[in-house]
Formats: C-alpha cells, sequence, structure tokens
C-alpha cells in the first residue's frame, strides 16, 4: 500500500478555489502549507483541527523547518500526549494570509506572476477558517471530532463553531476571546506602524531586490511580546537586572536583561516571519468580533452547533482576560450548550498555554476522550 | 452509587433518569458522574475551587468555573429539570437570592446542608461557649466557609415565606435516615426537593 502523498509532514496543496472572502473579494487559487499526523480511521471520527496563533505554523509537532526547534505545542500533541496522535488523525494547516506555505501577501499572484503584496486581500478570522474547511474537503474529511486553537487559533476555533456548525464535535477555546477588544486593537497597530515605519517596507513591495523591513518587524513583535507575558513574569525573569555588565553605561545599549530579551525576540523573530503576512493577520484579529457577524447576540453564533465546548483561561493573561472567556461561557450557557470552563492559574501570563502546564494538559485530555 | 456522599445518594435516587441536572456546587463531580452513568443523566456542573473543576472536566464532565452568589445569572428560566445545591447554601453570600435562583433555573430542586441545630452543635455552644467545632463542621469561626449556618427549622421557615413547597424531606444521621419529627434536634443534615407550585 502506498502512502497517501495528502497525509504527512510538510505538505503543500494548491486548490483552485476560488475563496469567497468576506471583504467581497475571491481568492484563487488557495494554497495550504500543512501537516497531518497519525492516521484517519475507517469511519473517519478521529480528527483533530488544531488552530495555530498570530505566529504560528503548521509545525505543531515537528520541527521547524526555518528554525530547527521542536513543534510549537509538543507538549500538548504527539504520542501519549492529551492530543493523541497515535489515537487521532491531528490536522494544522497555516492559517491563509501567513508565510510558511500557505496563501499569503508573499505567495505569487497568478495574475502577475508577482509576489501578491499588498495586493492580497484583506482576511477576516472567518476567512481563514472557510478555507480550513476546503482543505478538509481536499482530505477526505467530512466531520471534525474537535477543533482546538490557543489565542488566535482559539478565535478560530469559536468561528468554526459558528460558522460550520455541524461539521465538528467538540470545541477546545485556550487564552482567546470572541472579540478584540481597543486595547488588542492598540496594541497591534503599534506594530502595523512600526512595519511601515521601516523605510524598507515600501508599500509592501519588498519581495524582489529590496530588504525586508526587519527592523520595522522586530519593533511589532517586541511590542507584542511584551502583551504576552505577565508584569510578575517579567520580574521574576529579569528583574531589573543589568545584561553582562557591571553598571548601567549611559547610553542606549540593551544595558537591562529585559531589552537584551526583546531585541532578541524581535531579531530572531524576522527571520522566520513575513512582515506583510504580520499586518494581515493582525487585521483579521482586530475585525473579529463574533457576536457582530450574529446580530449583536454571542448566544446566537452557537445556537446551530451540538459541539460540546471547553474553555481555558489564564489568571495571569491580560491580553485576553478571564472575563473575555466568562463572556464566551455566558454565551454558551444561554444557548443551553455542552460547556466546561476553568481559569487556571500560572504566573506566565497569555504565553501560559505554550507552556508546561499539568492542569491545562488533564483538562483537554480527559475532555477529548470523551465519546461522542 | 454506594461511596457518594449520603447526602449526594438521597438526591441520587431522588433524581428522574434521563432529566437534565444543573449541580451547583458540584466538587469534583462525583454526584453529577454517578447521575449521568447510573440514570442517564444529562449533568451539568457549577465550581468554584479550579482544581475541582479540572478533576470533573478530565473524567468528561460540562463543569464551569463560578460563583453561585454572581453566576447563576447567567442561566436561562427553567432549563434544568432540577438544579442541585448541596452542602453550599450555607457559604452563599445570599442563600435567599440563590434559592429563588435555583427555582428559576430549575423546575424543582434539591437543596442539602449541615443542620447547626443539631443537639451537638448545640451542647458544644451550650456547656463550650465557643463556637462549635464538630465532625460535620470542622472549621473553626474563622476559617469556616459556611457564613451562613442555618437549621432545619430556619430553612423551614424561609421556603415558607418565599411560598416555595417541600416536596420532600431526608433527614440523615450520618449515613441513616432519621425520622422528620424532632429532625431539627437530631438530624446532623438535611436533604429537601423543592418547587414552586
Amino acid at each position: 500500500m502506498t502512502a497517501d502523498p495528502r497525509y504527512g509532514l510538510h505538505r503543500h496543496v494548491s486548490l483552485p478555489g476560488p475563496l469567497a472572502l468576506d471583504s467581497g473579494a475571491a481568492l484563487t487559487p488557495v494554497e495550504f502549507g500543512y501537516e497531518t499526523y497519525g492516521s484517519l480511521n475507517t469511519d473517519k471520527s478521529n480528527a483533530i483541527l488544531i488552530c495555530h496563533a498570530l505566529t504560528g505554523d503548521q509545525y505543531v509537532a515537528s520541527d521547524h523547518p526555518l528554525t530547527g526547534k521542536p513543534g510549537w505545542w509538543t507538549r500538548m500533541v504527539g504520542p501519549g500526549k492529551p492530543i493523541d496522535t497515535e489515537r487521532y488523525f491531528v490536522i494544522c494547516s497555516n492559517v491563509i494570509g501567513s508565510c510558511l506555505g500557505s496563501s499569503g501577501p508573499s505567495s505569487i499572484n497568478p495574475a502577475t506572476g508577482r509576489a501578491w503584496a499588498m495586493d492580497f486581500p484583506v482576511l477576516t478570522i472567518r476567512d481563514m477558517v472557510r478555507a480550513q474547511a476546503m482543505l478538509l474537503d481536499h482530505l477526505g474529511v467530512e466531520r471534525l471530532k474537535a477543533v482546538v486553537g490557543g489565542s488566535m487559533g482559539g478565535m478560530q476555533a469559536l468561528s468554526w463553531a459558528a460558522t460550520f456548525p455541524d461539521r465538528i464535535g467538540a470545541v477546545v477555546v485556550i487564552a482567546s476571546t470572541a472579540k478584540h477588544s481597543a486595547q488588542n486593537i492598540a496594541f497591534h497597530e503599534v506594530g502595523r506602524q512600526a512595519i511601515m515605519a521601516d523605510p524598507n517596507w515600501r508599500g509592501g513591495d519588498y519581495y524582489g531586490d529590496g530588504e525586508a523591513p526587519a527592523a520595522g518587524l522586530a519593533v511589532a513583535r517586541m511590542a507584542a511580546h511584551i502583551t504576552y507575558l505577565s508584569e510578575a513574569g517579567l520580574t521574576e525573569k529579569f528583574g531589573r537586572r543589568l545584561q553582562e555588565r557591571d553598571a548601567k553605561t549611559f547610553g542606549f545599549d540593551a544595558d537591562f536583561q529585559v531589552e537584551s530579551y526583546l531585541r532578541h525576540q524581535g531579531l530572531s523573530f524576522t527571520g522566520r516571519f513575513d512582515a506583510n503576512a504580520y499586518l494581515y493577520i493582525t487585521r483579521a484579529m482586530d475585525y473579529f468580533d463574533l457576536a457582530e457577524e450574529h446580530g449583536g447576540m454571542l448566544a446566537n453564533a452557537f445556537r446551530a452547533t451540538d459541539a460540546r465546548f471547553c474553555v481555558v483561561s489564564f489568571d495571569t493573561d491580560w491580553l485576553y482576560p478571564t472575563r473575555e472567556s466568562r463572556a464566551v461561557v455566558r454565551a454558551l450557557n444561554a444557548a443551553a450548550k455542552h460547556v466546561s470552563f476553568v481559569e487556571l492559574s500560572s504566573p506566565f501570563g497569555h504565553d501560559a498555554f505554550l507552556l508546561e502546564s499539568p492542569e491545562l494538559n488533564a483538562v483537554v485530555d480527559g475532555f477529548l476522550k470523551v465519546e461522542g | 452509587m454506594s461511596d457518594l456522599r449520603p447526602d449526594l445518594a438521597v438526591i441520587a435516587r431522588n433524581v428522574d433518569p434521563g432529566t437534565r441536572v444543573l449541580d451547583i456546587g458540584c466538587g469534583d463531580g462525583s454526584l453529577m458522574a454517578a447521575l449521568r452513568d447510573t440514570r442517564g443523566v444529562d449533568a451539568r456542573g457549577l465550581e468554584l475551587d479550579p482544581a475541582n473543576v479540572s478533576a470533573a472536566v478530565a473524567r468528561g464532565l460540562s463543569v464551569v468555573q463560578g460563583n453561585a452568589d454572581t453566576d447563576l445569572a447567567d442561566y436561562p428560566d427553567q432549563s434544568f429539570d432540577y438544579a442541585i445545591l448541596s452542602q453550599t447554601l450555607q457559604t452563599t453570600r445570599r442563600p435567599d437570592l440563590v434559592l429563588d435562583d435555583l427555582l428559576r433555573i430549575g423546575r424543582r430542586a434539591f437543596v442539602s446542608f449541615p443542620n447547626f441545630a443539631h443537639w451537638r452543635v448545640r451542647l458544644s455552644l451550650l456547656w463550650g461557649g465557643r463556637m462549635p467545632v464538630t465532625r460535620l463542621l470542622p472549621e473553626r469561626w474563622y476559617d469556616t466557609p459556611n457564613i451562613h449556618h442555618v437549621t432545619i427549622d430556619d430553612f423551614r421557615a424561609m421556603v415558607a415565606e418565599r411560598g416555595i413547597e417541600i416536596e420532600k424531606a431526608r433527614y440523615l444521621r450520618g449515613d441513616r435516615r432519621t425520622g422528620p419529627a424532632a429532625a431539627n434536634f437530631f438530624a446532623e443534615h438535611a436533604v429537601f426537593l423543592l418547587s414552586r407550585d
């Protein structure tokens, strides 16, 4: 038996589309960089879709081709892990708008033969989800046992419940929200302005011979990274400690460890991410307001689905604080859905969902093992 | 069901099979699991302690972390056949309002609580002159979660004032039943099934 070329690591497919977008535009073709783990069972009932966060990618449990680092969620996904690749057929796809093999501003516009750049249509979270559904059709998966996501992945998971209510059995939403707040949008705008203020950005048309706007992208990443950590976490990790020096230099080098750390985070990010993709994905997140898509009533977004929901927040997450998760839970209760919710304790802020958390693992494990 | 706490076992025996139940203060979900497994009940839970919520979710139950005093308003009217409040009434800030919410959300409600008029408690206060610390009420006055101690007679009076009907009452001494006569003196626990006419 030859292996099905649709399944496995480092997959890429270009589907003809067109994909109708919320903006009114249509995308064609629709390219996907994705990975699958484990095997689809005979009745095709064991598929789990993992949705990644803003700067995440499809390399959820395999080494990243650019950085060589292990997958971003190996604590949760793999053999014997809560999302057990020996039990489940796990799919993770690069969102459209991104830059790791799926259609985005850095991929080729067939009309011109050059990178789309800013001619790429502006996307929404729901557009990303519709694209994923298109990929699932290609993979022969009609119904998902579960869709799982943290942060922006959680937004996609919620959007899945609203957009394809009959295609999902369960939804796991971690450290996420049903809408972007003014503060969320504000931080993203700082990042976008940093990118667009970089002279190398050149209206987004930097793919040919020019330098990429790495300095702007690095600043965007630095600003965003602060929102992923808690103040207590930063204090514990860095305090006011100096970076490899005994005294302040009375200059603007990275005197403090926290400065050095952020500069490193910013710089290393530019090696694996496209600045325009950052613009497009943050825009999609800012546009996200699930209630708005359903007559202003969040509960309406969930009425059509019979899926079970598991919502998890972290007590030190100030990017998507617990009250945002509670708003989702309240709406699910109002729609009389099966919902579990827990606020876990962690010193690490928003990033906690990616870090070691035995409680998170236990909750996801137990939730997914329920039959049905 | 044999390993359930006695008041929970009483409740479990009196829930009709196949019904929808909201267990408020569900702990680690023991009652919910028993109801699901033995009576085919569609059970949901509300629980304050995150470790308990995690334990309940990990056994496949639908439990929301929340507070009976503040979060019951999120549940629609008459959305459950039963609302259950076991050994939680005396920990709420406004037991009267919580009781109203129970019978708004559920068509009927089970309420169980430790009886503060049990003779041991009376004796302890009468002769010791100190706030009672008993087998059933093991915490001291300053660290107890029980902020509204209630007796069986107090509870009967409250439900009567609010026009709530007592459909069933069970009184427990340890894991054994005791009669309704002088229950306020002899029962350690009471379990009531309530409804509005």
